[in-house]
């Protein structure tokens, strides 16, 4: 049984938690967001939104609770786009060459960094669901014990998709570059579109159309549907406007995802068997 | 399989933007040996050793080793050879443990039958009380060693060591070289590259001599040094040009020179023999002789016959 991509996720993971201060970073993070940044734009966006009325019989939530999905979205992004870089790192430091050497089949080196990043993602998630409950996130309203349950594993499945995607697209240029400065390039050039181009702050509703068109091919607009699906519910009103979302509608984001995530693998996997590394 | 060689390398070229770093070698290792690339850096050494270890593709030739064919059945060479890099190659943030705990993952190693490699090995090299020691903390001998435990780990039938004991003092080297021997003795054939002579001379069973992606010659230590065929005796005399008259009557001088250091005096036989008749030639001309020395052939003689320059040893 080739179960040798676990031996690539185990060393990711020891370095995960060995190193105190990204560890530490990595889960503080997030939780600044919503302390600093959700703070700071609910008490003006709920000010401005009064001026909107809900619907009457449209369940209402506040700004800190529609942006909570949105910085799940956001780190698991972050997380997932930096992913890769350890294995630039282990490329310039000759130690990809152990691996590559090895009879392991060279796809488990990038899918055992992929899934020790969606681990941490996962992590991250539940620190920020956590945290965010304790600051007023009105996350499940009213929902019973079993639905919560439910809706948090809805919750993963979704990030765990995504990161999948663009951990494996950060593995993808982390092979094919020579240094961590090139790869933050690239990222830093990325993460602006793709997380303001999204309905992770404001609802897109709004967007002049082509930047709504844009948004509705961005994958993060559709991790953060799943979420405020999961955590919120199908039928809400926040920020001016309202949301409602069918079964068919999540199933479709999350296929879109999944289409994603697997264009992302085969591209991967073909970097990956052709790379040469000395 | 073809007799006993372990390895065979046929017409093996290589080519990196336009530039050739291997040009045509050939060469076989046999099963058990110590095999040698002695050469200058940049020789092609390590391309070889990247082709043979399955990390470069093949371009051009044929290359078998431990009985597979490199470029249709990378994934046996692999699961056959055991390599150690040049440089340090571990992970600065796992402990000695880890280190070995990976290796032996990444080939599957049942996990009993791991834990009681690892704890052997270690025994083998001396690092049994540093097992939970991050590898950053480790002295460079120290990191070697793990590194050649961990490259025994899956016991290979070759072993792959590119310049083992690069930029070691020299204490740890004689350490190493001793490793080096235990392991072959223990049935792995090894597979090393250096440009250090003493290295090559000391451990090899058989060197080839590489130079600009060529091999030169090929020949165990003695034959290499025997094919010159030459001791050299230094003397240095009040007088050199009477004393190289003085000279003439001796049957076994091939040549005399004078150089900086004197006459230097080329001999076709044992020069050990010879040198006292040298001295009783010079002073019973009544020329005096200030010093007096004897120069075997060594693997510089050697390296410089062949490629007619001088490899300085800078790393030590």
């Amino acid at each position: 049984m080739a179960w040798e991509f676990f031996t690539v996720y185990w060393r990711e993971m020891i370095r995960f938690v060995r190193f105190r201060t990204q560890l530490f970073a990595s889960l503080l993070q997030p939780a600044l967001w919503m302390a600093f940044f959700g703070v700071a734009m609910s008490s003006n966006l709920d000010r401005f939104a009064s001026a909107i009325p809900a619907p009457s019989g449209v369940f209402s939530v506040d700004y800190l609770t529609f942006m909570g999905a949105g910085v799940i979205a956001m780190t698991t992004l972050f997380t997932s786009l930096f992913g890769g870089i350890s294995l630039l790192f282990d490329k310039n430091w000759g130690l990809m060459r152990e691996m590559l050497a090895s009879p392991m089949p060279r796809t488990h080196i990038m899918l055992g960094v992929s899934l020790s990043g969606m681990t941490k993602s996962f992590v991250q998630v539940a620190i920020i669901m956590a945290f965010g409950l304790l600051m007023g996130v009105q996350f499940f309203p009213g929902f019973s014990a079993a639905r919560i349950v439910l809706s948090i594993l809805g919750i993963f499945a979704f990030v765990g998709v995504f990161s999948l995607g663009f951990l494996l697209f950060s593995s993808t240029i982390s092979m094919r570059l020579e240094s961590p400065e090139g790869l933050q390039g690239i990222i830093t050039l990325l993460t602006l579109p793709l997380f303001f181009v999204s309905n992770a702050l404001y609802p897109i509703q709004a967007f002049p159309p082509i930047l709504q068109a844009l948004s509705i091919y961005n994958p993060l607009t559709h991790l953060v549907s799943g979420v405020r699906y999961f955590a919120i519910g199908s039928d809400f009103f926040a920020v001016g406007a309202r949301y409602t979302s069918t079964t068919a509608d999540v199933l479709a984001s999350f296929a879109y995802l999944v289409v994603f995530a697997s264009v992302m693998y085969l591209l991967a996997r073909r970097t990956f068997q052709r790379a040469v590394v000395t | 399989m073809e007799g006993d060689d372990i390895i065979e390398v046929r017409d093996l070229e290589h080519t990196f933007d336009g530039f050739a770093a291997v040009r045509g070698i050939s060469f076989t290792v046999k099963r058990g040996e110590i095999f040698s690339f002695l050469g200058p850096n940049g020789a092609g050494k390590s391309t070889t050793i990247n082709i043979l270890t399955s990390l470069l593709p093949l371009q051009k030739g044929t290359v078998r080793v431990a009985g597979y064919d490199v470029a249709r059945e990378p994934g046996r060479v692999r699961e056959s050879i055991g390599i150690v890099f040049q440089d340090d190659v571990l992970d600065r943030d796992l402990t000695v443990r880890e280190t070995m705990e990976f290796h032996g993952r990444l080939y599957s190693i049942p996990r009993d039958e791991r834990r009681r490699r690892i704890d052997d090995l270690l025994r083998v090299v001396e690092l049994g009380s540093k097992r939970d020691e991050r590898t950053k903390n480790l002295s460079g001998g120290m990191k070697r060693r793990l590194q050649i435990a961990r490259g025994l780990m899956t016991r290979p039938e070759v072993l792959f060591l590119d310049e083992p004991t690069q930029g070691l003092d020299p204490q740890t080297r004689m350490r190493m070289w001793e490793y080096i021997r235990q392991v072959n003795e223990s049935g792995t054939t090894i597979f090393l590259t250096t440009h250090y002579m003493e290295e090559a001379d000391m451990l090899s069973d058989r060197i080839s001599i590489i130079d600009g992606g060529k091999i030169i010659v090929s020949g165990t230590p003695e034959e290499l040094k025997n094919a010159l065929g030459e001791d050299v005796v230094y003397l240095e005399t009040e007088d050199d040009r009477r004393a190289r008259e003085a000279l003439r009557g001796i049957g076994e001088i091939r040549s005399v020179t004078e150089s900086p250091r004197g006459l230097s005096v080329t001999i076709s036989a044992d020069g050990s023999h010879c040198l006292p008749r040298i001295v009783d030639a010079v002073r019973g001309a009544g020329i005096g002789i200030s010093s007096v020395n004897l120069k075997k052939p060594t693997m510089d003689d050697v390296f410089v016959h062949y490629t007619g320059r001088e490899l300085r040893d800078t790393g030590v």
